[in-house]
């Protein structure tokens, strides 16, 4: 990649001391960077917005016309690495670089859940969110990737809450429920979402010598489960993914507590990509406005075809990938 | 403006409304999301969230929005943008796309994204005039700067001029011009409400 960071760089010890430069060093006022707070803070500007999975520099601006956040580069979109089959791995860097090229909003891309060299990777070509997704076939079936090591940030894919809390501890920074991507069938994600939003309304309804046994249960740390209790919702942007198809799909995941959307193979599987996609971001922000969305659903052509998730035998379920 | 609790709106068409609402809520104001023209004929005050720019500026045209809030900026509005609401104050932008709409109520031009991606997004502490006490802890998200401002544009704060900043070093990341204020960074996420009551005294005044 040929751009080159224009932005401030975190001082050490040793450049600090080797410059030449006589300005003055103000404490507070060296920037930093790769905290918990930019990498959270980058999802909270994504919020209400759809972010969409793009394999070319041309889908990539079919995304950002329509009004696109993000768009998440891969290989393969979800429904053809389903009826292709094979190891799903990270994309081509070439592919990447070009898609960066192409657009001015948020690239995304997705690394193997556990391939931390995938990850290292990607944050060298400059991607902007790294999604840890149980779409690519896994690269360690025991350990996720540490995220915390990283300048940029990572969302992560959870079924239920114990998931989604154990990914942040290990760094996430943004979390999506998984739902069964490549299907246009939005069960998945409804059950997740819901389980997801069900077990944060318990926890509130626990007492604080509760919480203890709470986090034991959801195998995650007491900390984590004490302040999603006090806040009543996750420390970090909550999405959702797998399944969304229609712009009513996007608006009932928003209207279950949604932050954001998702959509892989729902746009560019579809009879019409530009205009569905345009549809679903406006469904999106009007998602509690019901004349807005039967608007938008007009004429939008062919939805993608979809598969039952029931008829997907489970161990070919991607939710399933990932604990 | 002489009512007791102003009413302020966040622009609620994408970004981060919901900390607006709360930094907003903590100053004595009645706070309310703005998606329609209705809505916006109501408010004393606007604040426009962080977010990506390209998706609000389409979504103010899709939705009838873009003439109505260009109108009421033109009548002396007060209005607040944070990051993505900088870009979309101001007169002109660079590194934006080429039907990107401007709202033009700030005289600046304003470049996107200008301190790089993701990895470059940073927090550092910054002077800011207007602003008493310690100084303001500023979060920068792929944030942009401005690049040039006309006279009649105060300049608030910039980035400091530290070895340690490199080019981003002496940048313009607050401006005011009369009722409208902006910032490159983003005080609703950092829970000092400083910046929010800076811009509320301003609704009040008007």
């Amino acid at each position: 990649m040929s751009s080159v960071s224009k932005g401030p760089t975190v001082t050490t010890a040793e450049t600090s001391t080797a410059t030449s430069d006589q300005r003055p060093e103000a404490p507070g006022a060296t920037p930093v960077t790769g905290t918990a707070r930019v990498k959270r803070g980058m999802a909270e500007m994504l919020k209400g917005g759809v972010i969409m999975d793009v394999v070319t520099p041309e889908q990539a601006k079919i995304a950002e016309d329509a009004g696109a956040v993000a768009v998440m580069a891969l290989e393969r979109v979800p429904a053809d690495i389903r009826a292709q089959g094979g190891v799903a791995r990270m994309s081509d860097p070439d592919l990447i670089d070009g898609i960066i090229e192409a657009v001015s909003i948020p690239v995304m891309a997705k690394a193997r859940i556990g391939h931390f060299v995938e990850a290292q990777v990607l944050q060298a070509l400059g991607v902007d969110y790294i999604d840890e997704s149980e779409v690519l076939t896994p690269a360690d079936y025991t350990n996720h990737i540490d995220k915390w090591q990283f300048t940029v940030p990572f969302v992560c894919g959870a079924t239920n809450l114990g998931e989604a809390l154990r990914r942040i501890t290990e760094g996430a920074a943004m979390i999506r429920s998984k739902g069964e991507a490549g299907t246009g069938d939005v069960s998945n994600a409804t059950t997740h979402m819901r389980k997801i939003r069900a077990e944060i309304r318990r926890l509130q309804t626990m007492s604080h010598d509760e919480l203890y046994v709470a986090a034991k249960e959801l195998q995650a740390p007491y900390e984590l489960v004490a302040e999603v209790a006090e806040l009543g919702k996750l420390p970090v942007v909550l999405f959702t993914a797998g399944g969304i198809a229609t712009p009513a799909d996007a608006a009932m995941m928003m209207q279950l507590g949604a932050e954001g959307v998702f959509v892989g193979s729902g746009i560019f599987k579809s009879g019409d990509p530009a205009k569905r996609a345009e549809a679903i971001v406006k469904a999106t922000t009007f998602y509690d406005d019901p004349d807005v969305i039967a608007k938008v659903s007009r004429g939008l052509g062919e939805a993608m075809v979809g598969i039952n998730v029931d008829e997907i035998p489970e161990p070919h379920r991607l939710a399933e990938r990932g604990w | 403006m002489s009512a007791a609790q102003p009413v302020i709106g966040v622009l609620a068409l994408q970004g981060d409304v919901r900390e607006h609402l709360v930094a907003l809520a903590e100053c004595d104001v009645l706070a309310r999301p703005v998606r329609r023209a209705e809505e916006l004929a109501e408010v004393h005050g606007l604040v426009l969230p962080g977010g990506e720019s390209t998706t609000m500026s389409r979504l103010l045209a899709t939705f009838e929005l873009l003439d109505p809030l260009r109108a009421r900026l033109a009548e002396g509005m007060p209005a607040y943008g944070s990051c993505a609401g900088m870009i979309l104050l101001a007169n002109k932008v660079l590194d934006g796309r080429p039907d990107q709409h401007q709202l033009g109520a700030l005289n600046v031009v304003v470049r996107r994204n200008a301190f790089g991606r993701q990895v470059d997004s940073f927090e550092a502490d910054l002077d800011f005039t207007g602003i008493e006490g310690d100084p303001v802890h500023a979060v920068f998200i792929r944030a942009p700067w401005v690049e040039s401002a006309d006279t009649g544009v105060e300049v608030l704060a910039t980035v400091p001029d530290t070895p340690a900043a490199g080019e981003a070093a002496g940048r313009i990341v607050a401006v005011r011009q009369g009722p409208v204020l902006a910032t490159a960074f983003h005080p609703e996420l950092t829970g000092d409400g400083r910046v929010h009551r800076l811009f509320v005294q301003t609704v009040r005044a008007a």
